[in-house]
């Protein structure tokens, strides 16, 4: 921050999150122009919205000293200014180089937060590649310019660009309309979107002119100039309002084109001059274009020959470049932003609830009072306070549910990323694949989406590089040769589920115990014993990988352990399906958020201890008849079905002042295939609890997911259920799986 | 008091505008400065009826309104002919520069510019030029 001084704090802020939204966007503008490139298509709305998105993150980087990102913003402006004047074209390569760029930012951006070191090497790597494109600047012939000329008041106010997509539209001989509007200032921004809806299908728009008499109505006359090849009358019919006039503006020269019969309207030479000679048709009448004396800061004036369909600039280097660009590996998807977007009609339904609150307590004081003049009876007291705290706790929960509501955002805002990722990794590594997504709306904690970028892509990531085949190979089995990754995301329950399933070689069970077996993952002896899932399941051991040569993109010590392991943080759990030769599926299951959760309070020997109910199946009362000791371990049978017991004073060795009491109960628990049953004394009740970690000291003890204050004043730990299953069932011990759930998914 | 209108498309940019012209100390030589925010061209148009203001900020490269046709436009009404008038925009735009200034506005500020740069450009423009804002009790 160059010496902005102390009060910067939440322009700072500001520009974190905005910087992340405009990056995210270049993203999604990227992929749009990316499908469009793979149609033979090229965008300029699109092209032009990606250079105002540098542009803008350009200026932001420069005002808050953000010197690295200011840099890259400026050669990629270079690059996109020249894309969107036509200088150079839109190639799979050019494009290649922007996304790389956006991914450069994401990792700027939290350098400069001082979240991670900074890509020095890749920006200046980026930013050769970034100068060898836009050097190539490819000519063309000026020789038609002249016949199109404008008026120059209306020239006057057009930026460079829209400058050159009018000159370009005409180029292509499309017919310029003026469509002269009357909007309320009130209003205009909707009014405006709808003629924009009405008029996109039938061409371009180039620019707004505001005309009439100044800033002291309410009302706004606006001129556009459109670029059409529909005749007057379809748009006539097209655009629609009380307050249209659409016509056209007639063409001088230039075959088939109107004959030059309007007079010319002698426009004044000078752009201060009254509206009036805008209002006047605009003749292409020879008037020549103001020459802007740009010259005398070494830049060519404006009409350069940009118009010949220019000449692919090839870029040699260029390519090489993003190949040994960041490994995508060391690039994180998180984004910078701690900010959450908010419907504000979310707010105000927030500042409802507090006004409900507001009116409880009013009635708590006047109860209060009455209580201290003895004008109540304790009976009425007792039914008066009943009723408020019936009150209260009604509007407490939609406080509850409103603010979680507001920390809930679309899962769309990680799979854009990840389309990006998908697009990367299969170019590099030469395999055409498809992402198809579905459930992207689905809601969950903003907090989780942040941290489901990363592993999410490093399943894509794995998928491509050990699932799908190459295209050769895929055509061989009868596959179709692109290969398809689909991300699904739904609600369940309490839960978010999101899929990642390849239609890729699946894993074969064999090769995979032989891996884990020469890796000492794993005893030949225990390899005997697995189920098909069990075995399956150890590619997410650390260390673990199957393909003999690490490829240069999952083989970066990465591994799928660390996706468990993140994934188990929040409290989720990861799970893998796949079929030899049809395919792979990893499912991973989340809570919605992380917040505040429900959960069942327990009472082991007078400890205190909460099992999050989203994991709870049930609770039963032990039967002591039930239970048998099978290899040293204690098995209930619950209606014909066998159930693993964990008595959990035994596992945290607890001591016990009261002996055991001679009726305890089960709580079942179950963590996406797995249940296990906890033995305790004693079930207290349900519960809204607000998780909080345990402080360093006790960072590592395993199968507490934090502590809670319960509001007596006793404090629970909160038991981490998918951990201690997992301790609990060790592979050796896992075949207590109940297999009759196994259709349950 | 001084009031500023700033008309600009990013939020960090209006931001950043006005914590530099708000700062107390610079503030408080102009004798108070208030900062009305702006998003677009259209936006713009609704707030200058509100006016007056002593000095209008604006950015070049925005959607629907450019800020090309902000200046025409803000230089055809009676209340802000004259009132000063500041393009901020990037070096590059240096062509689109040099027609808001045809069109009158009085200073192109290239972004990025430090605060010192604004608030000297935002001091000089307003030096010796009476009064002209009321303070925020109207509208």
């Amino acid at each position: 921050m160059e010496g902005g001084g102390r009060g910067d704090g939440g322009a700072r802020d500001e520009f974190f999150s905005e910087a992340q939204e405009l990056v995210d966007g270049l993203g999604r503008d990227l992929l749009m122009l990316d499908e469009a490139l793979k149609r033979g298509q090229s965008n300029a709305e699109l092209i032009n919205d990606v250079f105002r998105g540098v542009h803008t993150l350009k200026g932001l980087s420069g005002l808050f000293g953000a010197t690295r990102m200011a840099g890259l913003s400026h050669q990629l402006e270079d690059v996109l200014d020249d894309l969107r004047l036509g200088r150079i074209e839109m190639t799979t390569k050019v494009l290649d180089l922007l996304f790389q760029a956006v991914s450069l930012y994401a990792q700027i951006l939290s350098a400069e937060k001082g979240e991670s070191a900074e890509p020095v090497h890749d920006v200046e790597q980026l930013l050769l590649a970034l100068g060898q494109a836009s050097g190539k600047r490819a000519g063309g012939s000026a020789s038609t310019v002249a016949q199109y000329d404008l008026d120059p008041s209306l020239l006057g106010v057009l930026t460079e660009y829209e400058e050159h997509r009018l000159r370009t539209n005409l180029q292509d001989g499309l017919a310029l309309y003026r469509i002269r509007v009357r909007f309320s200032l009130m209003t205009i921004d909707t009014a405006l979107d709808e003629l924009k809806v009405s008029a996109k299908p039938h061409g371009e728009i180039i620019t707004y002119l505001p005309t009439g008499a100044g800033a002291d109505t309410d009302a706004i006359e606006l001129e556009i100039l459109m670029a059409s090849r529909a005749p007057l009358s379809l748009l006539r019919g097209a655009i629609r309002g009380p307050n249209v006039v659409i016509e056209e503006v007639q063409r001088r020269s230039g075959a088939g084109a109107t004959p030059p019969h309007i007079p010319p309207p002698t426009p004044p030479p000078d752009p201060f001059s009254p509206l009036t000679s805008v209002r006047a048709p605009l003749g292409l009448d020879g008037a020549s274009l103001p020459s802007h004396d740009s010259s005398a800061r070494g830049r060519s004036p404006l009409p350069t020959p940009l118009f010949q369909p220019a000449p692919v600039a090839s870029m040699p280097h260029a390519a090489s470049a993003p190949a040994r660009g960041p490994g995508p590996g060391e690039v994180s998807l998180r984004s910078v932003s701690q900010t959450v977007r908010v419907d504000i009609r979310k707010l105000d339904r927030l500042m409802t609830i507090v006004g409900e609150l507001a009116i409880v307590k009013t009635a708590m004081a006047r109860l209060s009072e009455r209580a201290r003049s003895r004008a109540t009876g304790p009976k009425e007291l007792a039914i008066e306070l009943g009723r408020l705290n019936r009150t209260l706790d009604r509007h407490l929960a939609q406080m509850q549910s409103g603010i979680l509501e507001v920390r809930m955002v679309p899962l769309g805002q990680a799979f854009d990323k990840l389309a990006r990722v998908v697009r990367q990794i299969s170019r590099e590594h030469g395999k055409d694949v498809n992402l198809v997504v579905t459930g992207a709306e689905t809601e969950i904690d903003k907090l989780i989406v942040e941290e489901l970028s990363d592993p999410l892509m490093h399943m894509i990531r794995n998928a491509i590089d050990h699932g799908i085949e190459s295209g050769d190979e895929r055509m061989r089995v009868g596959k179709p040769p692109v290969g398809t990754i689909a991300l699904n995301a739904f609600q369940k329950g309490n839960h978010v589920v999101i899929e990642v399933e390849d239609d890729g070689a699946g894993m074969d069970p064999k090769a995979i115990i032989a891996t884990a077996v020469r890796k000492g993952v794993l005893s030949s002896y225990e390899a005997n014993d697995m189920t098909p899932r069990e075995v399956l399941a150890l590619v997410f051991m650390p260390g673990f990988t199957t393909k003999e040569v690490a490829t240069d993109l999952s083989g970066r010590g990465v591994g799928l352990d660390v996706v468990k392991t993140n994934m188990g943080k929040l409290g989720g759990v990861v799970d893998i399906t796949s079929e030899v030769g049809i395919g792979t599926k990893m499912t991973i299951t989340l809570p919605i958020t992380l917040a505040i959760i429900n959960v069942l309070l327990v009472e082991i020997g007078k400890h205190l201890f909460a099992v999050p109910l989203a994991s709870v199946e049930e609770a039963i009362a032990l039967d002591p008849a039930q239970v048998r000791t099978v290899e040293s371990r204690e098995v209930l049978s619950v209606r014909g079905v066998s159930l693993p017991l964990c008595r959990l004073d035994r596992l945290f060795a607890l001591e016990r002042t009261a002996p055991m009491p001679s009726k305890a109960f089960v709580v079942i628990a179950q963590v996406a295939q797995r249940r296990l049953g906890f033995v305790v004394d004693e079930l207290i009740g349900q519960s809204d609890i607000v998780i909080k970690p345990l402080g360093k000291s006790l960072k590592s003890v395993r199968g507490f997911a934090g502590a809670t204050e319960l509001g007596d004043q006793r404090v629970a730990l909160v038991l981490d259920v998918a951990v201690l299953i997992e301790e609990v069932l060790t592979p050796g011990e896992a075949r207590y799986l109940v297999q009759a759930e196994g259709g349950r998914a | 008091m001084r009031r500023v209108l700033i008309v600009e498309d990013s939020v960090s940019t209006r931001a950043f505008v006005r914590a530099v012209l708000e700062d107390s100390q610079f503030a408080s030589g102009l004798g108070g400065c208030d900062v009305v925010e702006a998003s677009c061209g259209f936006d713009a148009m609704r707030l200058l009826p509100r006016g007056p203001y002593d000095l209008i900020v604006t950015d070049i490269n925005m959607t629907d309104i450019n800020g090309l046709e902000l200046v025409r436009f803000i230089r055809k009404s009676a209340h802000h002919a004259e009132t000063p008038l500041v393009v901020i925009s990037t070096l590059r735009a240096e062509h689109d520069a040099d027609r808001a200034l045809a069109l009158g506005a009085n200073v192109y500020l290239p972004k990025p510019f430090t605060p010192e740069q604004l608030r000297e450009t935002v001091a000089k423009l307003l030096e010796g030029r009476p009064v002209r804002a009321q303070s925020d009790g109207e509208r």
